[in-house]
């Protein structure tokens, strides 16, 4: 049956979805180097043939995340479980996971095909036969014309499929991705994540990613993982996260959202009332939150949502001083300052921003509706 | 950076470089020539026709002074003794040196040490420790461990260096890859830092055999190679000398040249497969 299935997929014909895909689901897992906190109580499960993004700036905590599931870093508190096993103490290659690494690590001695049929050799499989299933690895990523030729002699997108081949040889449950892009020049990239999405598809097991690029991540996934200080901001598909992101971290790091932090002033009809320093005041639908005047308060608005107008909502506007200009082909960002506002950003059509062109010291009123507001929780990290 | 003409600066450091070569292989010269010296021939030019006899003398005929080949075969025995020594024990140093452990920093500063301590001291010592404990010095014995206080550290050196350089993802990637920690060591570690590994292998070996110092006071009743051309070099009177320095310097050139006709050799069979 597996090797019927192989085939098929060494075919590209028929795909058929390999049955043993599994979900993997992290248990309060934590890792502590010395007193440092490098992730801290992370919990999360991942669906069978998901593919996941973990997303986050540098240290946040998603690479050694990454790394306790592949079984390289040893967990300080909890569980990893993949599909019914728990694999907290189970060496990387019994766990039934696949690792391809940042740089690649292809050994130099060894040619491509050799490369591939490593794990094979290993397990001491004869050598005409695990070159063969080599061969048929390289086939399926449209490598298998280079495979008498060294890694230092490939270009580095050849380098990341056969890096891809040699973990997918193991015929794992879960493919993970330690920034498999980062390697590559802006175009190639693209291209090569595209690959990486049909690949997934054709598979059908769960591929986890470590990324920093929110563009990488809301391109690819069906789950996005925020992390951020060791511990997940938020989970969802990336449209839940791009429309709702859950903090005002979660706001910033997706981009095109501009947060405004203030307190509570009132709370009544469903409609949230609250005062930056500077002494505007702003209004949100309160989306089900208790919430006491006094008490801190951020919202996300999007900036391509805001448009230059008067206010015709209270507390659904502002005036800015005009900062910067930014011509971004479609759009045009135009960052402004306001009292008690850190910084808000406008995306304005490339059309409509050179009917009515915006110079910089201009002071412009913005407006928005209550719909394009939403009401950010406070952050898990803090 | 790309001018066409050349400055004066290139003249003079031309005529520098071509001073250190004549420097260099001027003597190496000299004595090559003199070495055929005809059989009546003395030790300085002129020549006095010239023959083989000196070759003949030195490979074939009992000397008055000097067995050069009893202590060629030890320096050689000797040099490949350190050689392998220095290999596997640098080696596992330098595995070892790439975690902490308890002592490492103290073991290191000690190692280092006996590169600084001058080579005559730590010959005279190890032969004064020898007689103390009532054992016989030898060549195999005391100047052994004498020429490895010399090639270890550097040995050991050049591990550090190379296991610096070494990416630790592919001891990772093996193990993702269901090796286990002697198939990562065999079929990765080993193969990449081959190269190095025969580095240190020929430099302790060159390190060894032409070692004069470390061996002054702890080779015992039979001398080595260095040690035998300096006896020779104060009481020998014949052009059977150069014969020796010609002998000796064609042998080093003829393993240089070994070496890289292997690499060479390696190299384009390695360039055909991927060709074919």
């Amino acid at each position: 049956m597996r090797v019927h299935s192989r085939a098929s997929v060494a075919n590209r014909r028929v795909v058929e979805p390999m049955s043993k895909a599994a979900d993997i689901e992290l248990i309060d897992v934590t890792k502590r180097y010395g007193a440092a906190l490098a992730v801290d109580h992370v919990s999360l499960r991942i669906p069978a043939g998901t593919y996941c993004c973990l997303l986050g700036p540098s240290g946040c905590g998603k690479s050694t995340t990454l790394r306790m599931i592949a079984g390289h870093e040893s967990i300080s508190e909890g569980d990893i479980r993949l599909g019914p096993t728990v694999v907290t103490d189970l060496p990387p290659a019994r766990r039934g996971t696949a690792m391809m690494f940042q740089s690649y690590a292809l050994f130099p001695h060894l040619d491509i095909v050799d490369n591939v049929a490593f794990s094979l050799k290993m397990k001491g499989a004869e050598k005409t036969a695990r070159r063969a299933r080599a061969m048929e690895m390289l086939k399926l990523v449209h490598m298998d014309h280079l495979a008498e030729r060294r890694p230092a002699q490939l270009s580095g997108g050849q380098q990341q499929r056969v890096a891809l081949a040699r973990a997918l040889i193991t015929d794992p449950q879960v493919l993970l991705l330690d920034e498999p892009l980062s390697a590559l020049d802006p175009f190639l990239k693209i291209k090569v994540r595209q690959e990486l999405k049909r690949l997934q598809l054709q598979l059908g097991i769960s591929f986890i990613h470590v990324t920093h690029s929110q563009e990488e991540a809301m391109a690819l996934s069906d789950l996005v993982v925020v992390m951020n200080a060791g511990r997940i901001e938020q989970a969802a598909t990336p449209r839940e996260v791009f429309n709702r992101p859950s903090t005002a971290f979660v706001a910033r790091f997706m981009g095109d959202h501009n947060v405004i932090a203030g307190r509570v002033t009132s709370v009544d009809d469903g409609t949230v009332k609250f005062e930056v320093p500077g002494g505007s005041s702003f209004a949100a639908p309160a989306e089900g939150r208790a919430l006491e005047p006094g008490e801190p308060v951020e919202i996300a608005v999007r900036t391509d949502r805001v448009r230059v107008a008067d206010a015709v909502l209270p507390g659904c506007g502002l005036t800015g001083l005009v900062q910067n200009i930014e011509y971004h082909g479609q759009k045009v960002q135009v960052a402004l300052a306001a009292p008690g506002v850190d910084e808000f950003s406008v995306q304005v059509p490339e059309a409509s921003f050179f009917d009515a062109p915006l110079a910089i010291g201009d002071a412009v009123p913005l407006a928005w509706t209550p719909q394009d507001v939403h009401l950010l929780a406070a952050s898990p990290a803090a | 950076m790309n001018s066409e003409k050349r400055g004066p600066g290139f003249y003079v450091l031309t005529a520098f470089f071509v001073l250190f070569v004549l420097f260099l292989y001027g003597p190496l010269t000299t004595i090559f020539i003199l070495s055929f010296q005809g059989p009546n021939g003395g030790l300085t030019f002129p020549m006095n026709g010239t023959s083989l006899r000196w070759f003949e003398n030195l490979l074939f005929e009992q000397q008055a002074v000097g067995d050069f080949g009893g202590a060629f075969s030890r320096s050689l025995v000797l040099g490949i003794m350190t050689m392998v020594a220095t290999v596997v024990v640098a080696l596992l140093a330098g595995l070892a040196f790439r975690r902490r452990f308890l002592g490492s920093g103290p073991l290191f500063y000690l190692t280092i040490a006996s590169l600084i301590v001058p080579s005559i001291l730590i010959s005279l010592g190890i032969g004064l420790a020898f007689q103390v404990f009532g054992l016989e010095p030898a060549w195999y014995s005391s100047a052994f461990g004498a020429h490895l206080t010399w090639t270890l550290p550097f040995g050991l050196l050049i591990m550090f260096a190379v296991f610096n350089r070494f990416n630790p993802a592919y001891e990772e990637a093996a193990r993702d890859l269901g090796a286990t920690p002697w198939q990562t060591f065999a079929h990765v570690v080993l193969p990449i830092i081959l190269p190095s590994l025969i580095g240190v292998g020929l430099f302790g070996f060159t390190l060894s055999y032409d070692e004069f110092a470390r061996t002054l006071m702890t080779s015992g009743t039979f001398n080595t190679l260095p040690l035998e051309i300096y006896g020779m070099t104060t009481n020998v009177t014949t052009p059977v000398l150069y014969a020796l320095g010609t002998v000796t310097t064609v042998f080093s050139m003829a393993i240089i040249l070994i070496a890289l006709a292997a690499i060479a050799v390696l190299r384009m069979r390695r360039a055909r497969r991927i060709a074919g």
